[in-house]
């Protein structure tokens, strides 16, 4: 308990790491509560006022179909941490299975899981998700299935090393000369030791998830209009940027705020893990 | 050096065997298979028999692998399905321009960020490594597309300095870089926020070591401990990260082509995609991955190169 607070108070007195997390906390309420504070109705289309610059009445404009820029970033904050939190969790789910089963078995399944992963890593991450997504096709659903086999290897290579050390530990070998099964030694005795790593990782990957999931739906292979995302919003903006900068730089300001916020809490839990670096 | 080299060289024909069948293994695993993907659900049956058989899709699964394989070791990449022209002098005409832009700004980003790196290292918690610190992590916060739109808007579109889009003539080397400045800045600068945070946190460990603190007891002047004893050794795993980086920058030069219009592979590739061309989509992922293969080798090469102990491992 003693070393938690002491934890907390690192925590505090490191700023970059507070106001990355005030930031994520605000990015987080936003999603929650697009429904109280969007001014508009992100989809409500409104002729008249076409390509309207920032004014009192639309402070961040209006699009080419007279939507509220406001609103629809709003509402695609909503899809940007949906699509980052379950992408992730998938990724992590299907990696550490893939990682644990690797690392626990050997033999050929070891050999066959571990080059995969060695060559999906060796190649950029983007490239990637473009070729799944390629495949897959686009869509909601898809985007987030592209986006866990992308971050899949990762979480596979995380796992793997400390099943490869747990399970040479002694009270392993007692769980299976007093007979348990490998799915309990696994469930009970693997996957606790390595879980937390799992999770801070994966938490701080969401960022980079993000980044993914804003990179495919600026290519179209994404969810496409007229659901809004920080991603698709680029894109059309892109069509009229000379004459309506706002409807690019404001999605853009979006992911980069929240891709900040997870990279600031990062770098700050990094320096806490390295008490060297504190002095 | 040499067994290494040799034996580093021979381990990646094993490693690109293995994208190269994962690539073609993806392009056929799409649902109804990549002629039905080409031509939508409500093809007719004879449409897809014949654009299967066009595409050499009728014969075997085995027997494609080995045409495709055969096909590849001649360089030839096959035909594309929308203008039924061969792939590979495409991508030869479009391959200077990506390889242009990648390796321009990763020089760039080796430039000025293993300085900046250094710098901020060694005036730590001072003004100037605040504000290097900001701009790096800035640097890597910032999705690519949306800094290739920022540099668009200041310098093509307020200071009408720069072609908004385009790659000019390779051929003509002044045109060339004056198309090539926008977007290589863009990717340059992502590569010196990168390079500069990893050397930096590189400096600072080296920084703690013993022999580090044995060479200022000792009362060497500070520019010899940090010129002698600790540039040499922060900067090894520097060279490893650079070609990571670099691999990265591949992803990235993807969007940037995209917002410049600018050719190159990533622009064939999505291009591919929006046409439902596989047999393009298959040839560019090839490409991409001779070209992640390559810099992996030179990456290990290089490494074993500068450090003596990789070469006995």
């Amino acid at each position: 308990m003693n070393e938690r607070r002491n934890l907390w108070r690192t925590f505090k007195n490191n700023k970059t790491g507070v106001v990355g997390a005030v930031m994520a906390l605000v990015v987080l309420l936003t999603a929650v509560f697009a429904f109280l504070i969007s001014p508009y109705d992100p989809l409500d289309q409104d002729v008249f006022h076409r390509l309207t610059p920032p004014e009192r009445s639309h402070p961040l404009g209006t699009d080419e179909y007279g939507r509220d820029v406001l609103s629809r970033i709003i509402w695609g904050t909503q899809i940007s941490l949906t699509v980052g939190f379950i992408s992730v969790l998938l990724g992590m789910i299907m990696g550490t299975a893939m990682g644990v089963v690797a690392g626990y078995r050997g033999g050929w399944t070891d050999t066959l899981i571990m080059r995969m992963v060695d060559v999906m890593l060796s190649f950029p991450t983007l490239i990637t998700g473009i070729m799944v997504a390629a495949i897959l096709g686009s869509g909601l659903v898809k985007l987030i299935i592209t986006i866990g086999i992308v971050f899949a290897p990762r979480f596979v290579r995380m796992a793997y090393g400390p099943t490869l050390a747990v399970k040479e530990l002694e009270y392993v070998s007692s769980a299976k000369v007093i007979g348990a099964s490998s799915f309990r030694i696994i469930i009970r005795h693997i996957l606790p030791n390595i879980f937390g790593e799992i999770i801070v990782a994966g938490t701080l990957w969401m960022g980079t998830a993000i980044m993914i999931e804003a990179s495919l739906s600026f290519l179209g292979l994404g969810v496409s209009p007229p659901t809004p995302t920080w991603g698709n919003m680029i894109k059309s903006g892109m069509d009229v940027l000379s004459n309506a900068p706002w409807l690019s730089l404001f999605p853009g300001l979006s992911i980069l705020i929240t891709i900040l916020a997870f990279n600031m809490i990062g770098d700050s839990l990094r320096d806490i893990a390295d008490p060297k670096l504190r002095a | 050096m040499i067994k290494y080299a040799i034996r580093r060289i021979l381990i990646s024909i094993p490693i690109l065997l293995t994208v190269v069948t994962l690539i073609f293994f993806l392009v056929r695993s799409m649902p109804g298979g990549p002629a039905v993907a080409m031509l939508g659900d409500y093809a007719s049956k004879e449409a897809v028999e014949a654009l299967e058989k066009e595409m050499g899709l009728d014969i075997p699964i085995q027997q494609q692998y080995l045409v495709f394989l055969k096909s590849l070791s001649r360089g030839d990449l096959g035909k594309s399905l929308i203008t039924g022209m061969p792939i590979a002098p495409q991508v030869a005409r479009v391959l200077p321009y990506t390889l242009e832009l990648t390796i321009s700004s990763a020089l760039f980003g080796v430039f000025f960020g293993i300085p900046l790196g250094v710098f901020t290292a060694l005036r730590r918690n001072r003004m100037f490594d605040y504000i290097g610190r900001t701009f790096s992590l800035a640097g890597i916060s910032l999705p690519s597309f949306f800094l290739g739109i920022l540099m668009m808007l200041i310098f093509s579109v307020k200071l009408d300095l720069f072609p908004v889009v385009g790659g000019g003539d390779i051929h003509d080397l002044a045109g060339s870089l004056h198309h090539l400045f926008l977007p290589g800045l863009t990717l340059g600068l992502m590569m010196t926020a990168y390079i500069t945070r990893t050397t930096r946190s590189s400096v600072l460990n080296v920084l703690r070591e013993d022999y580090v603190r044995t060479a200022r007891a000792k009362g060497l002047r500070e520019r010899i401990v940090i010129y002698g004893h600790t540039l040499r050794n922060a900067l090894l795993p520097v060279v490893s990260f650079v070609g990571v980086y670099t691999i990265v920058l591949i992803g990235s030069s993807v969007l940037v082509e995209i917002v410049f219009s600018r050719p190159g592979l990533g622009k064939m590739m999505v291009g591919a995609i929006g046409q439902r061309d596989y047999m393009t989509l298959q040839s560019v992922m090839v490409v991409y991955a001779s070209w992640v293969v390559i810099i992996n080798l030179l990456t290990d090469l290089s490494y074993g190169l500068i450090d003596p102990r990789i070469r006995y491992d």
